[in-house]
């Protein structure tokens, strides 16, 4: 490994590490900041999610000067993150709706049925 | 019989390559596990995913990833920026209803997840019926136009991979 | 060398959104709140397990970082299952 390369992954991995800081932080900060709870869930579910994503590739990246290969365990995390931020996101909404402090001026759905977390429960098929 | 021992493909392949990634090694040990796990899990499941997904170009679902990569990075800026620099009075946070002409379950999950990690908008309910998604918008002074945007952007190339 | 001051930078940054999340988690309005700010937690901590890995220069954090994102997951889908039916297995 030339001392050249070493240094350009060094400047990679810094940049990542950098990057996901600022907008872990920038997620937890959105989560006082913003007034309405809905405004709320927009930071943790993207800001965060992409800061400990740019985290992990960081590390990924890194470990090829200390053992030679591209540690792929760390995409297991990010893309596992990625896929469960919005099923979380979704529930979180789904109980906001449900209880009532969500914005109430819900629109409408223009199917003639309600939506699905205030229509009547539905029997199991 | 081939059809019978692997009711779901790619969630068969896609276990494989989680296998590997768990493991972090190249081994041949770790490929008899994957091919244990990959035969077993979905046979078990099999009965809560009755309907096999079709998906008509796999490798247009490869340029679907990449496009929707692009757009979670653009999104984290647009989001930093609303968090950071617009009052909080002047976020105008909006909701929107987005019909749906996707028909398969797969296929509306996916648009549900890329529509929640894309620019601003979070998918937040579904309606009785399952036509219409109700999005919310942290800052949209044009909602038509977010609307637009999925419905062209995202839900037009779902429809050509999957129906 | 710039590396060590990457890893710091990011190190202070963590700990002052965990300082943030916990005068969150204590001046919530809504319950609903308090379980986003849980679900915030849980990925700031991965993050710091996985800066401590590369700080240590070992893979061996990333397990914990594994195990953190699957439970992590699995209690914010059950706190809002609780919340939205009442029961958590049906």
């Amino acid at each position: 490994m030339t001392p050249i390369l070493q240094t350009a992954i060094e400047l990679i991995v810094a940049a990542g590490l950098v990057g996901g800081g600022f907008f872990a932080l920038v997620g937890s900060w959105g989560l006082i900041r913003l007034p309405r709870p809905m405004q709320r869930l927009h930071a943790p579910t993207k800001a965060t999610t992409i800061g400990v994503g740019a985290a992990l590739l960081a590390s990924s990246i890194g470990s090829l000067p200390v053992t030679g290969t591209v540690s792929i365990q760390e995409w297991l995390i990010t893309l596992f993150l990625l896929l469960t931020a919005p099923i979380s996101a979704l529930f979180l909404a789904k109980t906001l709706i449900l209880r009532g402090e969500a914005d109430p001026d819900l629109p409408d759905p223009g199917t003639g049925t309600p939506w699905a977390t205030l229509g009547q429960e539905r029997p199991d098929p | 019989m081939l059809k019978r021992l692997f009711p779901h493909p790619y969630l068969s392949l896609t276990l494989i390559v989680l296998w590997f990634m768990l493991v972090n090694q190249w081994k041949l040990g770790s490929l008899v596990m994957a091919v244990i796990l990959a035969t077993i899990l979905p046979l078990v499941t099999s009965a809560w995913w009755p309907d096999r997904a079709r998906v008509r170009h796999p490798l247009r679902l490869l340029g679907y990833t990449a496009l929707v990569f692009w757009d979670i990075i653009v999104a984290n800026f647009q989001v930093a920026y609303v968090i950071l620099f617009i009052p909080r009075d002047k976020v105008q946070s909006r909701w929107l209803t987005v019909p749906l002409d996707l028909k398969s379950p797969e296929a509306v999950s996916l648009l549900a997840g890329t529509i929640t990690m894309t620019p601003g908008t979070l998918s937040s309910d579904m309606s009785a019926c399952g036509r219409a998604l109700l999005v919310h918008a942290l800052h949209a002074p044009d909602p038509d136009a977010v609307r637009d945007q999925i419905k062209s952007r995202y839900e037009a190339r779902l429809k050509r991979i999957f129906e | 060398m710039i590396l060590g001051y990457a890893l710091t930078f990011m190190f202070a940054c963590i700990g002052l959104a965990f300082a943030l999340n916990i005068w969150r988690l204590f001046t919530a309005p809504t319950l609903t709140d308090r379980i986003v700010t849980l679900d915030t937690m849980t990925i700031n901590a991965i993050a710091l397990v996985v800066l401590y890995g590369i700080r240590a220069g070992t893979g061996l954090y990333l397990e914990a970082a594994v195990l953190l994102a699957l439970t992590g997951f699995l209690g914010t889908v059950a706190y809002c299952k609780f919340l939205l039916r009442g029961s958590i297995i049906e």
